[in-house]
């Protein structure tokens, strides 16, 4: 979650105190991310060292200092939009990590496993339905952010649900004789280096 | 309150040539009026014997069967159908409406079938569509209606008269997921009016609607979920200020 940008798209609207600018970052983001004051005027100076934003310098700092964005805050805020995260590389999924360890486990029970996890995964999920069924109209922030959350935890199931398939054909299937496609694949990317 | 659906240790087994195939094994089952319960599983985990079992469309090999308290295996076949009318309502994925007759002509169509004079049937039918929101389509044809519309008129037609238990197979089937969430807000609509439901689903975010989801693995209920706390855990309270 990028602090620092989101200061920066609330001051795109106009100058803006610190206390202002956590007040509306929380709301904006359904009220699921608190920041600390500390957090907001740690970030402000960061990004008036950085000269992305501008206050009035007589004022003393604290509650009373308004902070305004200057055109190079502007287009920093425009780069980091249209700036791709990384999502290139798997990340460390401790719940991937947890279901290779249990394969290879002589005596664990991979089916119940992922069932455990599963179970866990579908009352999140349940949590997060009810919120949108007992709020009605969610706030546009945070309806954004339940439909986010949904879609996460559903693809792990589904990934669950995927692996446990995969793993129940595996023992009932003989092992396969020859595995030729893996160390050609592996050898042509080698040779794209 | 008596229970709108009771298995008791169903079981079912097919013959498939000389092979035996264990479709449900030992499933006990209890829904409450004003309940959703998800069974959810993969193809061929038995959820859809589950339900057809559940509806009286099919007996099971040992095992009871109650819904509103009736117990389904001691009727004859007609109180048993009568029944089926009376107090069952079904959503398929296909919704299953009768290309031939309007969306107000299907809803009623229940009723009809079940002796009511066919002025009173349809006054519940467009009375169910209401509801719905549906009054401006009563007089449409299934294939005038939209994938999402059709599957509000095949809701109305399961929750008209006087059902007491829903039973649904993927009804959100290939709807977008913005039509699929009205669907699933209807069933919930119907549950909290006191009828009680069974969705059979592999979809965790359809299953994730219901009070209580059951996992069902090669005929087996091995699993369920236990009841949650309500959403205001999901959001921290205030940042340490």
């Amino acid at each position: 979650m990028s602090i620092r940008h989101a200061m920066l798209a609330l001051l795109s609207e106009g100058p803006k105190y610190g206390l202002q600018l956590r007040e509306e970052f929380e709301a904006r983001t359904g009220e699921v991310w608190p920041l600390n004051v500390g957090q907001v005027y740690t970030t402000l100076q960061r990004l008036e060292r950085d000269h992305l934003v501008e206050s009035d310098d007589e004022a003393d700092p604290g509650p009373q200092k308004s902070f305004r964005i200057t055109a190079g805050g502007a287009e920093e805020l425009a780069g980091w939009l249209h700036t791709p995260p990384d999502l290139a590389s798997p990340p460390r999924d401790e719940l991937i990590i947890k279901i290779l360890v249990a394969v290879r486990l002589p005596g664990a029970d991979v089916h119940e496993i992922i069932q455990t996890h599963r179970r866990h995964l579908v009352e999140l999920m349940q949590q997060w339905t009810r919120l949108k069924d007992e709020e009605g109209d969610l706030d546009l922030g945070l309806a954004l952010v339940v439909d986010a959350e949904l879609y996460r935890l559903d693809s792990v199931v589904r990934w669950l649900d995927t692996a446990d398939g995969r793993l129940k054909r595996a023992a009932a299937e003989p092992p396969a004789p020859a595995r030729e496609a893996a160390p050609q694949i592996r050898r042509r990317a080698g040779a794209r280096r | 309150m008596t229970p709108v659906l009771e298995l008791t240790g169903v079981s079912k087994t097919y013959l498939d040539g000389a092979d035996e195939v264990h479709a449900l094994r030992e499933v006990d089952l209890t829904v409450e009026p004003g309940r959703m319960v998800a069974v959810m599983g993969p193809s061929g985990s038995g959820k859809s014997t589950l339900l057809t079992i559940a509806g009286a469309l099919e007996t099971p090999t040992t095992g009871g069967v109650r819904v509103a308290g009736q117990p389904l295996t001691a009727m004859s076949r007609d109180d048993r159908a009568r029944l089926r009318r009376r107090a069952i309502g079904y959503v398929f994925q296909d919704f299953n409406l009768l290309p031939g007759l309007t969306a107000a002509e299907n809803v009623a169509l229940p009723l009809e079938l079940d002796g009511q004079p066919a002025g009173k049937a349809r006054a519940a039918g467009l009375r169910a569509l209401a509801e719905l929101g549906l009054t401006d389509r009563a007089s449409r044809f299934p294939d005038q209606l939209s994938g999402g519309e059709r599957q509000r008129v095949a809701i109305a037609r399961a929750v008209v008269g006087d059902r007491r238990l829903l039973l649904a197979d993927e009804p959100t089937g290939a709807l977008d997921s913005a039509s699929g969430e009205a669907v699933m807000r209807l069933i919930l609509a119907a549950c909290k009016s006191g009828v009680g439901a069974v969705v059979v689903t592999h979809d965790a975010q359809l299953a994730s609607w219901a009070d209580r989801v059951v996992f069902i693995r090669d005929g087996r209920l091995i699993d369920h979920t236990a009841p949650r706390p309500g959403p205001e855990s999901l959001l921290p309270g205030p940042a340490t200020r």
